[in-house]
């Protein structure tokens, strides 16, 4: 009510010298429902001309024919026909959509999985070993490091790094552990799985480190006063309350992973299949409707990852 | 002021895109310089959309000091180019591109042909791109989107290429080369004399090719070849029985671990080789010689089988009229008086206009470059930066031998989306 009668005082002096009439109390009794819109407003534009408008258009497109320069906008499902090649004539074997998305799922699963394990005991820390909230501001802050250069250089600095004459081939064949240079440091799996974890570990910091820090700590304490041992809390006390979070930074990696393209491409030297990479190649082919009817297919599938995650815990409610 | 914010902005977009380096290089540097703009009735000003082989800094101060106009370097891709002036055809005046987008352009109707009679070198242009031969009378290969194919329209508005010279000229010829594999002979200590090399299994993991699906299947259509597997009619347009062959030589190398990586940009394609990363790969002349100034050795090996060439030039945006169109025809002009292209030949590339280019550069210079003979002084890179000591020779010797030995060009096929496809099953395989 504070801030719907602050925004009251900016919108409208009047309104507010006149509460006592009975029109202006009419009015403030209104005000509720309207400043909630007021407040939701701005966001909501924003959302319907940058997002569902032209999402709506994505959508449309998908279902338009083209030829090697021009949308031609007659009903086709070719966009799709295409995507979908062979998947039934090749079975037992993947068509290429089939292929793609095992792999781009397998690497979201890996990325998912350690970013989890690393950002839960990074937020752990932060929200119970680290007792000043400077400090736990500051060591936030650090987090934040791999974000202080752009998306290329952060990339190309890998293969200084990681190449078959980088530091860590050479380190260790100097120090005897090898005698050849392990060749799957780069342009591999590995090195997509480590530069995506690398990137995207603070997006599960953050929304688990703010669970973890609502944790009433005199519920730990009577854990304690209980009998739990340390693993006991954690599991009975720290990670259900702390649901929310995983949930929310698991939702912003898996989105962000299943859509990329560029951290895949350079990493894995341009030759491991990704969802977002199909619809790139379609895109420098002008191929626009093809590459829509793909983006549609990657929607709808991490759509549905979402709301499986959402099933498990009803985020709405814990917030 | 607008006008600095877009340069800004395109670079940064192009940073993201991944072309940091050089793109990034171009674009920022004019932004830099790019001090408020006071608009006044003779400001003359021309948007120039390109990628960075031709966009140098110094080309566009010259210009500005010799004819008053002001280049303002958009940078982007080759794709990202085409895409442009697919879907923004008011966002540039004068296009710089490759020939083999015209396939896709000139349908379009976004870009306007310019007239022959108002280029005063035009008939003074290589007989590379009017007849398909070098000044020495060598034939040049023609298959693929080989210029003088696409180099004229039938009319104004046509969207016809014509078959014999007319006035209406798709692209004014600037900047051309001859490309081949760049490889490492202090690594690979063995002389290579075959596109066949590539996917040679003792380049396991040390080969690369360009990220672009039209133009990697051409090299590997090279290397098809020359195994004598098959011979194409067209390697630059093939059926869809001969993407299916090419593309399964592809899967195949690339399952057994062939490829290290697919470059897409310039800097990319020097940071593989110079670090070791690539021994032999598919490359630009300018990357090979980068590779060299950093001390490393590489050489753009000529191979028996030939070259694949590619070739660009300039047109305007359809939006380009009146006293617009006249700046760019001046444009144009400057470009082929010689300044520019003596500066693209001291990079490694080829000047439409030979002869003014030649009377801009010295002459050990032309000998270097361009006669294939050993440099008699130290050959310097534009910037001043020692690119060559004196007694070099140029790989691949002259121009006629380079130009000489062009087997294909640069091409969209015909079963483009068919391709494409398949380019996604063989990075999915």
């Amino acid at each position: 009510m504070d801030t719907s009668e602050d925004i009251l005082h900016q919108a409208s002096p009047d309104l507010v010298r006149g509460s006592e009439t009975k029109r202006a109390a009419k009015a403030a009794r209104l005000s509720p429902s309207f400043i909630s819109w007021l407040q939701a407003g701005p966001m909501m534009l924003v959302f319907l001309a940058f997002f569902l408008i032209p999402l709506v258009f994505v959508v449309i497109v998908s279902f338009w024919d083209y030829n090697e320069y021009q949308l031609l906008p007659a009903f086709s499902g070719r966009g799709y026909t295409d995507t979908f090649e062979g998947c039934i004539a090749q079975l037992p074997d993947l068509c290429t959509i089939g292929k793609t998305y095992l792999k781009t799922l397998k690497l979201c699963f890996m990325v998912w999985a350690i970013t989890l394990f690393i950002g839960f005991w990074v937020a752990y820390f932060l929200a119970f070993h680290v007792k000043s909230k400077t400090w736990q501001m500051g060591l936030s802050l650090l987090c934040t490091i791999p974000f202080w250069t752009s998306n290329v250089i952060r990339m190309i600095a890998w293969i200084p790094l990681l190449g078959r004459n980088g530091l860590v081939n050479s380190g260790l064949m100097k120090t005897g552990v090898i005698n050849q240079p392990l060749e799957w440091l780069l342009f591999s799996e590995f090195s997509v799985v480590l530069a995506l974890v690398h990137l995207f570990t603070f997006f599960m910091v953050v929304p688990i480190f703010n669970s973890m820090v609502r944790i009433d700590k005199s519920l730990i304490e009577a854990a304690y006063d209980a009998g739990a041992t340390g693993l006991q809390t954690l599991v009975n006390v720290i990670i259900p309350l702390a649901k929310p979070g995983i949930v929310i930074g698991s939702i912003f990696v898996i989105t962000i992973v299943m859509g990329d393209f560029i951290t895949i491409g350079v990493m894995g030297g341009q030759q491991i299949a990704a969802a977002g990479k199909i619809i790139e190649t379609r895109v420098n082919a002008l191929q626009f409707p093809a590459a829509a009817a793909n983006a549609v297919i990657l929607l709808a599938i991490t759509f549905l990852i979402i709301t499986m995650m959402s099933r498990i815990v009803d985020i709405k409610k814990e917030l | 002021m607008s006008e600095t914010t877009r340069t800004t902005g395109v670079s940064r977009r192009t940073l993201l895109k991944g072309t940091a380096g050089l793109a990034g290089l171009a674009a920022g540097s004019g932004a830099i310089t790019g001090f408020p703009y006071v608009k006044s009735a003779d400001a003359k000003v021309l948007r120039y959309l390109g990628t960075a082989v031709n966009e140098g800094d110094d080309i566009s101060k010259q210009c500005l000091k010799d004819t008053g106009i002001k280049i303002e370097y958009i940078t982007a891709t080759t794709d990202d180019v085409t895409k442009r002036v697919m879907t923004q055809p008011n966002s540039f005046d004068v296009l710089d591109t490759e020939y083999f987008s015209l396939k896709k352009l000139v349908p379009s109707g976004n870009i306007l042909a310019l007239d022959a009679k108002k280029i005063k070198q035009f008939d003074n242009i290589t007989p590379v791109f009017t007849k398909g031969m070098t000044p020495g009378g060598k034939k040049i290969g023609g298959q693929g989107t080989a210029p003088w194919k696409v180099l004229y329209l039938e009319g104004k508005d046509s969207k016809k290429f014509a078959t014999s010279a007319t006035e209406f000229v798709t692209l004014i010829p600037t900047v051309y080369n001859a490309d081949t594999l760049g490889i490492r002979p202090d690594l690979i200590k063995r002389p290579i004399s075959t596109w066949a090399e590539l996917l040679n299994p003792e380049f396991k993991g040390k080969a690369s090719i360009l990220n672009i699906p039209s133009i990697g299947i051409m090299d590997a259509a090279m290397v098809v070849e020359a195994t004598g597997k098959y011979k194409y009619a067209d390697k630059g347009n093939m059926t869809k029985e001969e993407i299916d062959l090419t593309m399964k030589v592809m899967t195949e190398a690339k399952k057994a671990g062939q490829f290290r990586a697919f470059w897409k940009d310039f800097n990319e394609s020097v940071n593989l080789m110079a670090s070791g990363e690539t021994v032999i790969q598919s490359m630009w002349s300018p990357a090979v010689t980068k590779v060299r100034s950093m001390g490393i050795p590489c050489t753009f090996q000529p191979l028996k089988e030939g070259y694949r060439s590619w070739a660009s030039g300039f047109c305007v945006s359809k939006g380009v009229s009146g006293a617009k169109l006249e700046w760019a025809y001046e444009f144009v002009n400057w470009f082929l008086s010689g300044y520019a292209g003596a500066y693209l030949n001291r990079q490694g590339y080829y000047s439409a206009v030979l002869s003014t280019a030649k009377a801009h550069m010295e002459p050990y210079e032309w000998a270097y470059w361009m006669e294939g003979k050993p440099a008699e002084k130290d050959i310097k890179a534009p910037d001043g930066s020692l690119l060559e000591k004196a007694g070099a020779v140029r790989d691949g010797g002259s121009y006629e031998d380079r130009m000489g030995g062009v087997a294909c060009w640069n091409a969209v096929m015909d079963e483009n989306d068919y391709m494409v496809r398949k380019w996604n099953e063989f990075i999915a395989a």
